[in-house]
Order: C-alpha cells, then sequence, then structure tokens
C-alpha cells in the first residue's frame, strides 16, 4: 500500500497531469466494477454462483437512466437498486426455491437483460449526471485530491460498501453465517441457519448493489443510456471476485488494477509514447486475467457450495 | 410412441407456445399488434422459397453453435465462449477464401472449412488446458476470450485484413471456388449442419468416447475410478466444442456473409446456448430448435416493418422459452400439471471447483 503511494508519486513528479489522468481513469473504470464485484462476493459467498451480474447491471444502468429522466437523478438511482435487486430476487428464486442451475438462470438473465432494455429502448432522453463532491482540505491535495476527493456520490459510496463488506464479512454474525452457508450449508442448517433465508437476503442485497453500479455507468460517469452500454464488464466482475479471492477489499484492488493498467496504456497511446490498436487495449484486462487464472488457478478455492442447491 | 418418451420432447415445445403468448402480451403491452407481428413472422420465415431458403441460411450457424454447447455440456463443461469460437473460426475462413484464390474449388472449399475448424478449436483447446491442469473454470475463460476474439477479430477485419478502397471495417469477398451454394434452394451449408447434428448425435451417444464423455460430465470421480481420464475427455469435449464452434462460423462466412464482416456474427454463439437447452442436450433436436430460432432471426427487419417492433422481441420470447424450459416447475404451475408430471431439469454445472 506505502509501496504503490509511493510510487504514485514519484511518477506524479515526472510525469504531473498524466499521472492524475490515469490514477483518475483508473478510480472511475474500477468503480463500477469493483460494485459489481461486491455482488459477485456477496452470491458466491452464500452459495450462489451469479453470472447475471452483466444483465443485472444493464438493467440498473437502463432503470437508473429513465428514472432519471422521469423523475431526477436521485430516483434515477434508486430505481437502479430497486430493478437490480428484483432481479436478485428472481435469481434467488430460481437457484434457491426452484433448484434451476444457477449457470442457466444468470444466462436467462442476461439474453433477457439485453432483449428487454433494447426493445424498451427510445433514444433522444437526456439527464444531468451526479455532482463531484469534494471533500475539503482533501480535495486540495496534490495527486490524491483529484484522484480521491473530488468524485461523484456514487464513487465515495463504493469505497463505503467495499469497506463494509470486508467488515462485516469477517467480523459480524451475519458474516460468519453468510460464510457458513456457502461453504457448508448441511452444517449451517444443523445449527440452525435459515439456509434459504441467508440465500435469498444476499442474493437480493447483491443484486441491489449491482444494479447500483450500472446506475453509475448511466447516471453517474456517462450521463447516458446505450444498448448493450456495460459491454462485458459483469462479466469482467467474475474474474475479480476469483482475483480477490471471494474478499471485497482484495477484489476491489483486482479492479484497480485493472484500471491502473489500461488508464496506464491509455495516455501512453494518446501521448504517441506506443502505438497499439484500441481493440488491443479493450483485450487486456481480459488477457490478464486468463494468464493470472493459468498462473495462480490451482491456488484460489471457491466457496464450496457454490453453485449447488441445498437441501 | 409412448407417453413416457413423449414428455420430453413434449416439453420444449409447449415451453416455447408459452414462451410465444408472453411474448405477445409483451407487443400488446408495448401497444402493437401481436397479429401483425405474427404474420411478419411467418411471412419473413416461411412464405415461399426464398424465405424458407433465408430461415435455414440462418439456422446453419445455430445448428453448429447449437451442438458445440451441447458436446460441452454432455462432459459437465460449458462453454460459453461458443461466440468467440465461432468469430476466429469465420473469419479465418474467410481470409482463405479471398486469399488462397486460384485452387481448385476440390481444394479449396475443404480447406476453407479445416481453416475454421481448427481455428475455433484452438481458443477452446487453450480453455481445456487450463481447466485440466490448472482448474481454471471453463466459464471464466471462455467467457474472457469470448471478449478478446471480438477484439481481435474486430481490428483484423479493420486492420490487416481490411478490404482496400472502402470505408466499412470487413474483410474482402471470398472467391467463387470457396463459396458455399444452394442446391435445389437448400444451403448446402444446412445440409453439412443437418449431417453434422446426426454426426454428433452417434459420436456421443454410440461410441465409447461419448459414453466416457458422459461417465465424466455425469460423475469425475466415478469416471476417473473407472479409469477414464477426466483431464483426457475434458480437452477432447473443448476441443470438439470449439470446432463445432469455428465449422459455423466458417460455414457462416463462406455459405451466407461471402466475406467476414463484424457484427454479422453477433449472438450466433449465445444463441447456440438456448438451442442446446431447447433441443434438451439432444444432438439431433438441435435441428428443429435452431430452424425456430433462425425463423424468428430471419424475421427481424419484417418485425420491423409490419409490425413496428424493435426485433429484440425475439430476445425477450427466447429468455422466456429458455428460463421454462430450465425450470418445468414454472410451466408445471402456469399449466396446473400434477407435481411429477413433467421431466427433470437440466444441469450444467456443479459449481466453480472442479
Amino acid at each position: 500500500m506505502a509501496g504503490s503511494l509511493v510510487a504514485a508519486f514519484a511518477a506524479y513528479g515526472i510525469w504531473g497531469f498524466r499521472a492524475t489522468a490515469v490514477l483518475g481513469f483508473a478510480v472511475r473504470s474500477s468503480t463500477p466494477l469493483a460494485l459489481a464485484a461486491m455482488c459477485g462476493i456477496l452470491c458466491e459467498r452464500t452459495g450462489v454462483i451469479d453470472i447475471g451480474i452483466e444483465g443485472q447491471m444493464l438493467l440498473g444502468a437502463f432503470a437508473g437512466f429513465f428514472g432519471a429522466a422521469a423523475f431526477g437523478v436521485v430516483a434515477g438511482v434508486f430505481a437502479a437498486v430497486a430493478v437490480g435487486a428484483l432481479v436478485g430476487a428472481f435469481l434467488a428464486l430460481c437457484a434457491v426455491t426452484w433448484r434451476v442451475d444457477q449457470i442457466i438462470a444468470g444466462a436467462v438473465i442476461n439474453i433477457a437483460a439485453a432483449g428487454f432494455t433494447s426493445f424498451l429502448y427510445r433514444p433522444g432522453r437526456v439527464i444531468g449526471s451526479l455532482p463531484a463532491w469534494r471533500i475539503p482540505l482533501l480535495g486540495d491535495l496534490p495527486l490524491l485530491g483529484p484522484v480521491l476527493f473530488r468524485a461523484q456520490p456514487l464513487t465515495y459510496l463504493t469505497v463505503v460498501v467495499v469497506i463494509g463488506l470486508q467488515v462485516t464479512l469477517v467480523r459480524t454474525p451475519w458474516g460468519r453465517r453468510t460464510t457458513a452457508v456457502g461453504e457448508h450449508p448441511g452444517a449451517a442448517d444443523t445449527v440452525g441457519i435459515d439456509v434459504a433465508r441467508y440465500r435469498y437476503g444476499n442474493v437480493v442485497a447483491g443484486g441491489a448493489l449491482a444494479g447500483l453500479a450500472g446506475a453509475l455507468l448511466s447516471v453517474e460517469i456517462t450521463g447516458s443510456f446505450d444498448r448493450g452500454m456495460t459491454a462485458g464488464r459483469g462479466f469482467l466482475a467474475l474474474a475479480i471476485v476469483i482475483m480477490g479471492r471471494w474478499k471485497p477489499v482484495a477484489a476491489w484492488a483486482a479492479a484497480l488494477f485493472f484500471g491502473v493498467l489500461t488508464g496506464l496504456v491509455n495516455q501512453l497511446n494518446f501521448g504517441q509514447v506506443i502505438d497499439i490498436p484500441p481493440q488491443f487495449v479493450a483485450m487486456l484486462p481480459y488477457a490478464t486475467t486468463i494468464v493470472v487464472l493459468a498462473i495462480f488457478g490451482t491456488r484460489v478455492r471457491p466457496p464450496a457450495a457454490a453453485g449447488r442447491p441445498y437441501p | 410412441m409412448h407417453l413416457d418418451r413423449l414428455r420430453p420432447a413434449l416439453l420444449p415445445v409447449v415451453a416455447v407456445v408459452v414462451a410465444m403468448v408472453i411474448g405477445a402480451l409483451v407487443v400488446l403491452a408495448a401497444g402493437a399488434s401481436p397479429v401483425a407481428a405474427a404474420t411478419a413472422i411467418w411471412v419473413a420465415a416461411f412464405s415461399g422459397t426464398g424465405a424458407i431458403a433465408a430461415t435455414l441460411e440462418k439456422a446453419t450457424p445455430l445448428v453448429f453453435a447449437g451442438l458445440a454447447v451441447i458436446v460441452g455440456v454432455r462432459a459437465g463443461l460449458f462453454n460459453i465462449g461458443a461466440q468467440g469460437q465461432l468469430l476466429l473460426g469465420a473469419i479465418t475462413a474467410a481470409y482463405a477464401g479471398y486469399r488462397l484464390a486460384g485452387l481448385p474449388r476440390a481444394v479449396h472449399l475443404p480447406l476453407c472449412l479445416a481453416v475454421g475448424i481448427v481455428c475455433g478449436a484452438l481458443p477452446a483447446l487453450l480453455a481445456g488446458v487450463l481447466r485440466a491442469t490448472r482448474g481454471v473454470h471453463e466459464v471464466i475463460v471462455t467467457i474472457m476470450l469470448n471478449t478478446i476474439l471480438v477484439n481481435l477479430t474486430d481490428w483484423l477485419a479493420g486492420g490487416p485484413w481490411m478490404e482496400q478502397g472502402q470505408p466499412v471495417s470487413r474483410t474482402p469477398a471470398i472467391v467463387g471456388s470457396a463459396r458455399m451454394d444452394r442446391v435445389a434452394g437448400v444451403p448446402v451449408g444446412f445440409l453439412l449442419a443437418v449431417a453434422m447434428a446426426f454426426g454428433v448425435w452417434f459420436v456421443l451417444d454410440r461410441t465409447t468416447f461419448g459414453f466416457r464423455l458422459a461417465t465424466v460430465g455425469a460423475n469425475r470421480n466415478a469416471a476417473h475410478y473407472a479409469g477414464i481420464s477426466v483431464a483426457g475427455a475434458t480437452v477432447a469435449a473443448m476441443t470438439l466444442s470449439g470446432a463445432l464452434a469455428g465449422l459455423g462460423g466458417a460455414v457462416e462466412s463462406l455459405g451466407v456473409v461471402g466475406r467476414f464482416e463484424p457484427g454479422f456474427n453477433a449472438g450466433l454463439g449465445f444463441d447456440g446456448i438456448t438451442i442446446a437447452l431447447l433441443a434438451r442436450v439432444s444432438p439431433r433436436a438441435v435441428i428443429p430448435a435452431a430452424v425456430l430460432i433462425g425463423a424468428l432471426r430471419a424475421s427481424s427487419t419484417q418485425l420491423q416493418a409490419r409490425a413496428r417492433l424493435a426485433p429484440e422481441i425475439v430476445d425477450v420470447v427466447l429468455a422466456l422459452a429458455l428460463l421454462l424450459v430450465a425450470a418445468p416447475i414454472i410451466l408445471r404451475w402456469l399449466l396446473r400439471l400434477r407435481p411429477g408430471s413433467s421431466p427433470t431439469e437440466v444441469h450444467l454445472t456443479r459449481g466453480w471447483g472442479s
């Protein structure tokens, strides 16, 4: 942590605004990924695989944008969260009550979300995006100020969610029970934990976070909605969950790592230091994921009951 | 036919019908006419030999994509990357189709198909090897490969392999000796797809190799103790799956599009998942499932013109059908059937672990 701060400031000393641009890009692009990954962590730690994050984000972005266009940005954010939670409830219904194969249920969510949002999409509406909050004093710091303390509200909220989830998963009874349900639902059931209730609760909460991640894209970052605007971020979040070994802060670090990597290559491209076609820049996080998993693959261990219905 | 044998076959049909009824309600809610939509689909997909041929052309890559998903599922693997493998097969076959001009037809066409098969198989092979040796889940790797391959083919079609002197990023048209035509109004590619469906059925259901894949898919530990190489079956199933997807892409380039153009093949691999499940993981049933979805896809322009509907309504209906097949319990509830009177659910995976 300290080392990366030193490195960041060294880069700032040499390149100035360019280091700010790279880190700013890293924070902006990693925030929706981190939130979506929190959805994945919540679901999988409790024993439900959610490959429908992409669809939940897309529906969240859609609801966020059109909610914001109709009733203002705050209402848009709440609409996104509500839609995400609703889809989460659907996934829980499939996975827990109906015992549908969870990968299929997730695929259904993705296909349906892409279909519904494109079917209902009408172009031509505009919204204002969420205003940036400048934190007094901290916002004036060199490098860290513009990167971290002049962000928009949902970015701050993401930080709170990530740290809050990390603490609650490790320290609270709820977190330990969640882990028990995801690792050994039979044992959890024996000691009186309601496995179905925990799965429902966490998958719905995860869905809300995925919806929020969608709102981040449409309401906070771009202020617009496009067909398929999530562009695979929900899938990348799945990889980030694994790279973060199902731990919130580690997953956030993985998301930031992708952000820095992409931001760096972008800046080098703009500065004409290197000339890499944009398609290869887009491939970068995905290729890195495969390499990282190939190297560390055997050492990561998912929650034992992820993907298995209970009882 | 005996009643017990009829029911599993009946489920997807009922699922599709119910999905279409719900789709009609969505169309109504959107302020359009379901009758106009149904007419548009019928006219676009089945009225006249030209329309039927177009439907079969749409169905052709879908048969391959569905078969690709099925081969994986039989071995307990979910190849969600049929999309990327199909794209790579499509662009490499198109490249061979315009670059190797001058070869006799009897050499050129099979060669192009072979190039598509091999290039489709390669990324799937990578996913299979990573799964078998490193325990990395194939769903993650193939999802990552999808994005990588979409970008790679995009770059190739807009860069080194781009047709010169025009603004669209696409490869030059393939030459005549690599083109797959129609025989008596039926696209050759579709005949190949039907043959391949029966071939895959034979391999999976009638050979030792297919039995090994099914054993690994049913229970890895049991397969291991029975002396079956789980790693070998995993790699083989993924490679075969990718080869089928690549062949589908090659047929699409050589028989329908006539070149590679990004966007033309979008979503085919994902339709493959829907088809595999509608077919209840049975290779021969892939043919009607693919024709159905091909018909829906072929009608997208007519849906817009006649019924003023966004063609994505098709995706909505397909997602519903997929859900109803995956969760027969919903159908039971909707149709008030007695418990236990419908067949068991389809299962793909048993979690992330190996």
